[in-house]
């Protein structure tokens, strides 16, 4: 049974977000992030939601948790002193990195320092080759010499990554006993933290899981203990980044999988908001002061990656961060929010973020001394934002200075009016968006016009429907509670958990037993994270990454759940070659000895939920009458129109807006652009539509 | 504000192509079978206006790749004529010449019509693994023993793929399969950018490129123009000497910045080599450009007008190598020229310019067999490796970072799985970067061997074994590199050679140029070089 009283709570980095599911009553919160003492906002923001709903901590069933924390320790660096364990010959790939430069043209650049500085590196002879095969034996007696070192060494923390070891873990195995008897210290191997061929990544990967360990175990163990200090006795689930829940045992072990768990909750929201309007193709677009992420969303499930970039150093430019191999919702992430700065390169261009002005100083309205124009400034100019009613009130814009910030930085240097260079700054940032949108769709194999847009976060209302005009999409729904659309995603998340493990099999060579071993273990450790919290019928989801010999980049292939057999090979090609068409357009086929190959096997297990209950989309008949007008810049027009201004609360399911116009709540504001109209739907979300849509 | 708001359109349409070009190249990069391309990011993409000149290009890619397409393309529309071009054409070559300098870089060029009207062209470029001839080294004497010339023609037309072509090509190559399949590769990139283009002018209405290519030209060229104004006229000269293939090379450039533009001239330098480290003309303008770019104006996009204002000349020498020259190996010679043409601009610009570093990748092709008498699998594996960059005037250079090219190296584990060969090491080496206020990056070493039963001959691609990477502003030089079997056996830094049973091949990459006084650098800095283990106090 699904437990009926549940708790989501969101730690970001500026506010930790909670939702509260009181059989079937929603209530939510935004606290300020406690920096000191993480745990002390929650419990805090749990006060005021439990208060609200009536009911105490004792009567909670199920607490969902989801933080930024070890995000934030790798940005920061602020996580533990760790020693790490290698192969003789391979002391410095994780300093070494891919020997490039991430931006061809700076010659001053500076790459990020590796989590383990060389001096905390340590080597031992011993050889796994690529086949598994051990080419050279564990050499005991330096492993012991280096366990004794780093045991006076004052370290938190130890990794271990052997080259080959996603197909051999017996040396790290053998290594992790040593040490662990020696040092006492937590060992972490890259064999269970992330067993994927590619030895950059996995040695990263498994020196980050070190690093945020001790910190993370030290948090986990204060939530807890504090949570049943106040009464509450239930279960704690963590939610990480690949989408599903996992115990905090296994969270305290692989916090590495917290790592953009917060992200990934918004991603379950838009999801569970696709589900419940039966829209098989969506993209979720969430827009917050800092940043823009888009995920597409297929058949209801957000799509997942194996390997991701966090703590991007310089301009979230892709390689100037460190790569973490472990399943992970796949989002883009771009320096565009409302906080992004504007400003004009030697081209007379005008250009947005990705520096953001955060929320202290914040955009130049703000009144806090901020004095670059920002996203938010340009909305203001606009007439996007109503000055007087912006965050319920609790800041007075102030237009005055949004547009002398503008004037001094844009328009001044381009020749433009204010307006002019506050329409450019928006349709600049709007474009920036929708091509993320668009190649991030590319690299999916997919088209992004077709799909339904699920709007949430604080920005993202008020820049929908252009970019929506931008991508050719007809719809776009901004569901109630989007503030805090990532602790009620929480509240949505499967108990989930997928293991996997490269093994390169060329189709020519299938081995049928092989295969069927791999995937019954995968299965195994899959389904034994699943089982730690929930009684409920597990569905199982095989995937094999394949590609053509030679080629680099693997594609997923769906797999069936069961036992192979020999003349399978012929099945798994052939769903290969549909995959590959799908993704590049056609399969090359007739390459007579291009050999197609696995390189990597997944199993994703989850409970099964029931569906839940279906809303039909309405389109509305039921036109509304704005009680009032203001003149809101329209870009596809590119003049101010007079914009109807409603009231979010007040429009009911059925009513019917037609753009121009502006509809107001507290957090934001939701601009209908000429192109569209807007129809409130059965659950209160906002259906953006396209005035010429018949579908 | 209809002007203003015209400004604000061309803007975003020039995103908006910039990104179409991403489309393409992530297409290419997804598909293609070259483990260079695919693991190391050798290639590039762009889109052309119909006269030929460059419009945008994928900022993946590596310069080598990029500024000569940017001049292939002029060469495509002479050769086919524009009477001949028809929508579903797409055209190839692999002439050093007219496309990239080697003949294992396939450039395809595809015309782009909207309702019967020619609006602009794609053009992208990948190196392939395998081109026929002697192999990817340095030991022919002509081009003619270096594989087969593809000179321009069609490799589609309207849509039908020359089938006579790839024939030739399967029999020539040894990799059929993975060959072929890269020129599908290629050609479906420029598809996907012809198909974002027609995307996008449908959406903005346009039924050319027209009114964007003025707009993307005078805005680029006002920008480098203002960059060139605000630097020193006048010429400056710089030599480098480097070890060639058996005996040593001096290369010679003269810059000369005028109002207008900057000039280089390479004059001076050392004739044609017999062998294959020869260089066609286009691809030491590649990095010539590509030096200047850097130095002048790196935040400007790479287009025609960018490009335009640096121009290169040479006398016949082994930097502008005629046909039929061996140009196998032109990345050798081509990858020293940016710290040729810096080391002149620094004399103009103190204090702006890094130290010389290692300059050229360190590649090294294998190809591993079972050794007589045993059985196992043969292979063919090519590496890329880099040694250390110059220190920077107020930067440490950076370890084993590829300068100037801009490829990735290949996992260990990777490589290890293409075939029956072990690296034992790769690492980096302790007291390669030269000493200074800012110390050069360091080089690293590397010990490969083939799998119990097997043997194997490898192509040498180095330099700077003789000469190391000098240091600026009295910082000293880096470390030499050095090619040795584990048994301390010395070999020659080019052409092919073999690796006994049971030895092991050792490479040690050279480090970069320190920069600035040593007796100047900082106390604190040095304490960490020691603890890391960087600097030992051992010269190798």
């Amino acid at each position: 049974m699904t437990p009926s009283i549940r708790l989501g709570a969101d730690i970001g980095g500026t506010f930790t977000d909670i939702a509260l599911d009181a059989g079937g009553r929603l209530f939510s919160t935004k606290v300020l992030t406690n920096y000191a003492a993480p745990e002390q906002a929650i419990l805090d923001g749990m006060e005021i939601v439990l208060a609200e709903a009536g009911i105490g901590f004792a009567d909670l069933q199920l607490v969902i948790h989801g933080t930024t924390l070890a995000t934030n320790a790798l940005i920061e660096r602020r996580g533990a002193r760790v020693a790490f364990v290698t192969t003789e010959g391979f002391r410095d790939v994780i300093e070494m990195r891919t020997e490039s430069r991430f931006d061809h043209y700076d010659l001053n650049l500076t790459l990020p320092a590796p989590l383990v500085p060389r001096e905390d590196r340590f080597t031992v002879p011993g050889r796994i080759g690529a086949e598994g095969q051990e080419l050279l034996p564990l050499d005991e007696a330096a492993l012991a010499a280096v366990a004794g070192r780093i045991a006076e060494g004052g370290y938190g923390a130890v990794a271990v990554g052997f080259l080959h070891a996603y197909v051999n873990p017996a040396h790290e195995r053998r290594a992790r006993e040593v040490i662990a008897a020696q040092t006492g210290l937590p060992v972490s191997i890259s064999a269970e933290v992330s067993p994927q061929m590619r030895e950059f990544e996995r040695f990263n990967t498994v020196c980050a899981n070190a690093y945020v360990r001790p910190l993370m175990a030290d948090y986990l163990t204060r939530l807890r203990s504090r949570l049943r200090d106040r009464g509450a006795a239930c279960p704690v689930f963590m939610i990480h980044s690949g989408g599903g829940l996992v115990s905090v045992e296994t969270a305290a072990e692989f916090p590495v999988r917290l790592v953009e768990s917060g992200p990934a909750g918004g991603a379950i929201f838009a999801a569970d908001v696709a589900q419940r309007f039966g829209l098989g193709k969506v993209v979720s677009y969430d827009m917050g002061g800092t940043t823009a992420k888009i995920c597409l969303i297929e058949d209801f499930r957000p799509k997942t990656a194996r390997t991701f970039e966090v703590a991007r150093t310089t301009r979230f430019a892709k390689g100037s961060g460190m790569p973490i191999s472990i399943p992970v919702i796949e989002m883009i992430e771009i320096g565009a929010g409302g906080g992004s700065i504007a400003w004009v390169d030697a081209m007379g261009r005008i250009q947005t973020g990705p520096e953001s002005a955060g929320s202290e100083p914040g955009p130049a309205c703000y009144r806090r001394g901020g004095e670059r124009p920002t996203i938010t400034d340009a909305d203001l100019m606009l007439g996007k934002i109503d000055p007087a009613n912006f965050a319920g009130g609790a800041i007075r814009l102030a237009p005055d200075l949004a547009e002398a910030a503008i004037r001094r930085d844009v328009a001044g240097r381009l020749g433009l009016s204010p307006e002019a260079a506050a329409f450019g700054i928006a349709e600049v940032v709007d474009e920036n968006m929708a091509n993320a949108a668009r190649v991030h769709a590319v690299e999916n194999g997919r088209d992004i016009a077709g799909n339904v847009m699920v709007a949430f976060g604080g920005a993202a209302p008020l820049h929908a429907a252009r970019l929506c005009e931008k991508l050719g999409i007809g719809r776009c729904l901004i569901p109630p509670g989007a503030g805090v659309g990532s602790a009620i995603g929480f509240l949505r998340a499967p108990f989930g958990y997928e293991a996997l493990a490269s093994r390169l099999t060329p189709l020519s060579a299938f081995d049928a037993p092989a295969m069927n071993a791999l995937v019954s273990a995968l299965r195994a450790q899959a389904t034994g994270f699943v089982r730690q919290g929930t009684d409920a019928a597990i569905r199982c989801e095989v995937t094999a990454f394949m590609r053509y010999r030679g080629q680099g980049w693997e594609i997923p292939v769906p797999l069936p759940d069961r036992a192979f057999a020999a003349d399978d090979a012929e099945e798994i090609r052939a769903r290969f070659l549909e995959a590959y068409a799908r993704f590049f357009g056609r399969a090359i086929d007739g390459l007579p000895g291009v050999e197609i190959e696995i390189v990597t096997l997944s199993v994703r297990a989850a409970d099964e939920r029931p569906a839940p209950e279906r809303i039909a989309l309405t389109t509305g008949r039921r036109e509304v009458a704005p009680a009032a007008t203001r003149p809101v810049f329209d870009p596809s027009s590119a003049a101010f129109l007079e914009a109807g201004l409603f009231d979010r609360p007040a429009l009911g399911p059925g009513d019917r807006v037609t753009g121009p116009a502006v509809i107001v709540e507290r957090e934001t504001s939701t601009v209908v652009t000429a192109p569209f109209d807007a129809v409130m739907q059965d659950d209160g979300s906002i259906l953006l539509l396209r005035k010429d849509d018949r579908t | 504000m209809s002007d203003a708001t015209r400004d604000i359109r061309l803007q975003v349409m020039w995103n908006r192509l910039i990104s179409v070009v991403e489309e393409q190249a992530m297409t290419l990069l997804r598909t293609a079978f070259s483990t260079s391309v695919r693991e190391a990011g050798d290639l590039s993409a762009g889109v052309f206006d119909p006269e030929g000149r460059m419009l945008a290009q994928a900022v993946t890619g590596t310069p080598g790749h990029v500024n000569t397409m940017a001049e292939a393309v002029g060469h495509f529309i002479e050769a086919i004529g524009r009477n001949d071009m028809f929508p579903g054409d797409t055209y190839v070559t692999n002439d050093p010449w007219l496309g990239t300098g080697h003949l294992h870089d396939i450039t395809m060029v595809s015309p782009s019509f909207r309702n019967g009207r020619l609006v602009g062209f794609f053009a992208c470029t990948a190196h392939v693994v395998d081109v026929g001839g002697r192999g990817f080294g340095a030991d022919g004497q002509s081009v003619y023993e270096e594989g087969i010339q593809i000179p321009i023609m069609k490799f589609a037309e309207r849509g039908r793929v020359n089938a006579d072509l790839v024939r030739i090509l399967r029999a020539n190559v040894r990799e059929p399969g993975q060959v072929v399949g890269d020129f599908y590769s290629l050609a479906a990139c420029n598809d996907v950018g012809h198909a974002r283009l027609m995307a996008m002018l449908d959406e903005t209405g346009s039924e050319t490129l027209d009114e964007l290519a003025a707009f993307i030209f005078a805005r680029t060229r006002a920008a480098v123009i203002e960059r060139i104004a605000a630097l020193p006229r006048g010429a400056w000269s710089n030599r480098l000497t480097a070890d060639g293939y058996d005996a040593p090379v001096t290369l010679a450039a003269r810059v000369e910045i005028t109002e207008d533009g900057v000039n280089v001239d390479f004059a001076g330098s050392d004739g044609l080599s017999r062998r294959g480290i020869n260089v066609p003309l286009i691809y030491t303008k590649a990095y010539a450009c590509y030096a200047l770019k850097c130095a002048v104006a790196p935040d400007i996009p790479n287009n025609w007008a960018s490009l335009a204002p640096f121009g290169v000349s040479s006398p016949e020498n082994i930097l502008n190598a005629p046909r039929p020259a061996p140009v196998s190996l032109r990345h050798v010679f081509g990858h020293l020229v940016p710290d040729l043409v810096l080391g002149a601009l620094a004399q103009a610009l103190p204090g702006r310019i890094l130290a010389e570093g290692a300059g050229a990748l360190w590649n090294v092709h294998i190809s591993v067999r079972p050794a007589p008498g045993h059985a196992g699998r043969r292979a063919e594996i090519l590496m890329f490796n880099s040694g250390g960059m110059g220190a920077r005037p107020a930067l440490d250079g950076l370890s084993a970072t590829a300068f100037p090219s801009g490829v990735m190296t290949m996992p260990v584990e990777a490589t290890e799985n293409a075939g029956p060969i072990v690296v034992w090491r790769k690492e980096l080496r302790p007291d390669s970067g030269g000493d200074g206020e800012f110390r050069g990056g360091l080089g690293q070493i590397i010990e490969i061997a083939a799998l119990p039963g097997h043997e194997f001959d490898f192509s040498a691609m180095f330099d700077r074994t003789l000469h190391p990477p000098r240091g600026r502003a009295g910082g000293e030089a880096g470390a030499a590199g050095r090619v040795t079997l584990d048994d301390g056996t010395p070999l020659r830094p080019k052409g092919w050679q073999h690796v006994p049973v049971g030895r092991r091949l050792v490479l040690e990459l050279p480090g970069g140029g320190g920069y600035g006084d040593p007796a100047r650098r900082d106390p604190a800095a040095r304490e960490r070089d020691r603890l890391r283990g960087y600097v030992t106090g051992k010269r190798p």
